[in-house]
């Protein structure tokens, strides 16, 4: 409760309040505290609900046999040659996608009557559920990665390609009418002004992509049997072996919060120079 | 506290009854941060008292603990009797953001209505309350506008109509006025008065312009910088009814301003700022 | 009132003419067409009342978008009311975060198969798959939006006395609700994922299930036509969701113009 009001009273109150610093930082290490604590609760439910019988443990093995499983997967070849496949794939896609929305983006973005004539396109597009494609990449690609591929390049395109617009429709004007009076042409002015000002988004853009690269992947991999993780979730499933299910879809969720935090705290490293971030920054 | 002030609120207990009293009030933040180190004062009914200090004193403290907003480390701030444990009923604050004390999904209308539904005002009382807010402060024309459509000085009378609006037994307002132009404070602090006048409503004002406390107040509190004590209580004997032009270029404002001006300076070499 | 009637056409033209522009390019590649696996757009219209006649609606097109709404109404409820309990609450969104952090990146599609263990074929896993993928950028993005309400906001509610269900509805969801809305936009697109993906796997109607059984039985004009249907349906709900938007949230609108004009 006094947490609060100090927090409170700090950030409304005009009284000098110096000691909210520390105070901060103390708020943050309970934090992180608390959130062990609430992590080691989960861990320690999932072990005891199975046991106790109140979900049965065919369905949902304990903790500690899922962990065993996992141990299993670390010690097969097989898992990590999935892992590669699984992580080559989302990087080729991610790769193609951020390149093709950046580029696109940015051409789209700077001339306004592209701007214009392809918004409704990008309308109608957008919301078509990659998933759609599934059985036509399985015709024309069958099993390779060029299926993945399609699935991939074509969801995380469409998160680049719309921040990359937002970014690009964000810069300043007097900024660039500033650059226009000192004579720059067409392309510097994108070099020196769009592009930084465009940055945060195209970072935000590439962030969601990263995601959504990585569930589309998995998907494709589960949905058609492509080699990778998604694949080895299908064969699990399959076979009614549960605990590696599980031991598979915790490496696949580890990999989730790995592209998340990997990706915002690369943003938040390389944009610290920017204002919009700077702020963002926790006292 | 000089002998003059000692006197004067000797005599002017007699006079008003007490709707406010703030006993040796302490504020420490974060166990470290002596804002506010013992403030004692008492405000009457239907008195307007505006309170001055330097910047960084803890006028926005002592505000926020007579509203019940913060708790204090100790003492005490008694109500219209009860001591004051959180936001109390009858209570109004005008705050100095304005634009972040307006609900911005509501109309002005709707922004000013809403603590009236709190109150379960049955909607016609509702409704001439309201109209007659926003007549008073000048919005009656744009009942329907968002608050963001608004100038700086509009939106701060749509908050003073709200506080209006809501018939308090006090009002605190809290360097309402810092964040607008000159031109706009001026108009607004003549309205802030011509409402006290009409509604007799008991007003704290908080306010680092000294100008402003000795052209608005009835008393002027200056308080020290932190840790926060009350150096002065000055009553302000200028006539009732003032004026921007006349008042504040008459020989007893200058005199009245030079005195609260001359303990605030003090109070802020004594600092060693 | 030329000057107008310009300014429509072209918002018009603008509208349509790429659109119109990209369809016929196919029509005219394709009709010709050979290959296997892109029939001339035509015989794909021509399909389209085989099986998507009035009886293909009610047996296709209803059990999914029946599932979906269910699964993503629930997803709704679930996510914005433990959003709005949570992000109120500093203590327990510190223990929840790391547990939400983790179970919100497990890629939602490999719920499917862990779900078919718990609650079978039918159209009760699929409505759980969807609510448990779903329900995270809702619930992610309301907390969010609870935490940032504004502190002098907060404090004129306390002032007034405004509390309880009254201080939920007119302060806490409402300034959250741009926040809420992007949530629901990212949970659209997931919820239909998940229904696509779902029935895939394990039904025997709605788009999805056609989708497949169009694939194995190399029925490929039957195929394109239930893609086409999917995105139809992903532009209708998305256009459905762009309209609440544009009413709940004209005021947000508003007042970010108000603020990068005064800027």
């Amino acid at each position: 409760m006094t947490a609060d009001e100090l927090g409170a009273a700090a950030a409304t109150s005009a009284a000098p309040t110096p000691g909210a610093r520390p105070g901060a930082a103390v708020l943050r290490g309970g934090n992180a505290l608390l959130g062990l604590l609430g992590f080691a609760t989960f861990l320690a439910l999932l072990e005891v609900v199975p046991r106790l019988g109140l979900v049965s443990s065919d369905y949902l093995p304990p903790f500690s046999r899922i962990v065993g499983a996992l141990g299993d997967l670390l010690r097969e070849g097989g898992f990590w040659a999935a892992v590669g496949d699984t992580v080559w794939s989302w990087f080729l896609g991610l790769l193609i996608a951020v390149t093709l929305g950046i580029v696109v983006g940015f051409v789209v973005g700077t001339v306004p009557v592209l701007r214009e004539f392809t918004a409704s396109t990008i309308e109608f597009l957008r919301p078509i559920p990659s998933v759609a494609l599934i059985p036509l990449a399985v015709l024309v690609f069958g099993l390779s990665i060029k299926s993945t591929l399609l699935l991939v390049v074509y969801a995380s395109f469409w998160q680049v390609l719309i921040q990359v617009l937002y970014g690009v429709a964000d810069v300043d004007p007097v900024a660039r009418d500033t650059a226009r009076s000192f004579g720059l042409g067409r392309w510097a002015r994108t070099l020196h002004v769009t592009w930084p000002t465009a940055l945060p988004y195209v970072f935000t853009g590439v962030r969601l992509a990263a995601a959504v690269a990585l569930i589309l992947a998995i998907t494709a991999e589960l949905v058609i049997g492509i080699p990778g993780l998604g694949a080895e979730i299908g064969v699990a499933q399959q076979s009614g072996a549960v605990p590696r299910m599980y031991a598979l879809v915790v490496v696949t969720g580890v990999f989730g919060v790995v592209v998340n935090v990997g990706f915002r705290a690369l943003e938040r490293r390389l944009l610290s120079w920017h204002t919009s971030v700077r702020s963002e920054v926790p006292v | 506290m000089t002998t003059t002030s000692q006197g004067t609120t000797g005599g002017r207990h007699t006079r008003a009854e007490t709707l406010l009293e703030v006993t040796a009030l302490r504020k420490v933040y974060d166990g470290r941060v002596e804002a506010v180190r013992d403030l004692t004062f008492v405000v009457g009914k239907g008195e307007f008292v505006c309170v001055v200090g330097p910047s960084g004193a803890g006028k926005t403290t002592l505000l926020k603990c007579i509203a019940g907003l913060l708790p204090p480390t100790s003492g005490s701030v008694v109500l219209e009797g009860s001591p004051v444990a959180g936001p109390p009923p009858g209570m109004a604050v005008v705050f100095q953001e304005y634009g972040r004390s307006l609900f911005p999904w509501m109309t002005v209308r709707q922004n000013v209505e809403l603590p009236l539904k709190q109150k379960k005002l049955p909607g016609d009382r509702r409704r001439q309350l309201v109209g007659e807010a926003l007549a008073a402060v000048s919005l009656a024309d744009v009942p329907d506008a968002y608050p963001w459509q608004l100038s700086g000085g509009m939106q701060q009378r749509v908050a003073i109509a709200r506080a209006v609006a809501y018939e308090p037994h006090i009002l605190l307002m809290d360097e309402p006025f810092a964040a607008v132009d000159a031109q706009t404070r001026a108009d607004l602090e003549d309205l802030t008065r011509s409402l006290w006048h009409r509604m007799g409503v008991t007003t704290v004002f908080v306010t680092h312009d000294i100008d402003e406390a000795v052209y608005l107040g009835q008393r002027v509190l200056v308080l020290s910088s932190s840790p926060t004590v009350v150096l002065d209580d000055v009553v302000v004997d200028l006539p009732v009814e003032r004026d921007q032009l006349t008042t504040r270029s008459s020989a007893r404002f200058a005199e009245l301003r030079a005195h609260v001006f001359e303990q605030v300076r003090r109070a802020k070499q004594e600092r060693g700022r | 009132m030329s000057g107008g009637a310009v300014r429509i056409g072209r918002s018009l033209l603008a509208l349509l003419l790429l659109p119109v522009v990209l369809l016929a390019f196919w029509w005219v590649l394709s009709a010709d067409s050979t290959s296997f696996y892109m029939p001339p757009l035509r015989t794909v219209f021509e399909t389209f009342p085989d099986t998507w006649s009035t009886d293909g609606l009610t047996e296709h097109v209803v059990p999914s978008v029946q599932r979906l709404a269910a699964g993503y109404l629930l997803a709704l409820v679930l996510g914005v009311s433990l959003g709005v309990a949570i992000g109120s609450a500093r203590r327990l969104r510190a223990f929840l975060e790391p547990v939400l952090e983790f179970l919100r990146a497990i890629p939602p599609t490999v719920l499917v198969p862990l779900f078919m263990l718990f609650a079978g074929l039918g159209d009760t896993m699929k409505v759980l798959v969807i609510v448990s993928g779903a329900v995270w950028p809702i619930l992610l993005n309301t907390i969010e939006g609870v935490r940032a309400v504004d502190g002098t906001l907060r404090e004129t509610c306390r002032c007034y006395g405004i509390g309880g269900t009254a201080r939920l509805r007119h302060l806490v969801i409402r300034s959250a609700s741009p926040q809420i809305v992007t949530g629901m936009r990212q949970g659209l697109s997931i919820a239909i994922i998940l229904m696509v993906i779902s029935e895939l796997f394990a039904a025997d109607n709605g788009i999805g299930y056609v989708l497949v059984q169009s694939q194995r039985g190399f029925a490929i004009a039957e195929m394109w036509t239930a893609i086409i249907v999917l995105g139809l349906l992903g532009i209708a709900l998305a256009m459905l969701l762009r309209l609440f938007e544009w009413r709940t949230l004209r005021w947000y609108r508003g007042l970010r113009e108000a603020q990068r004009g005064r800027s």
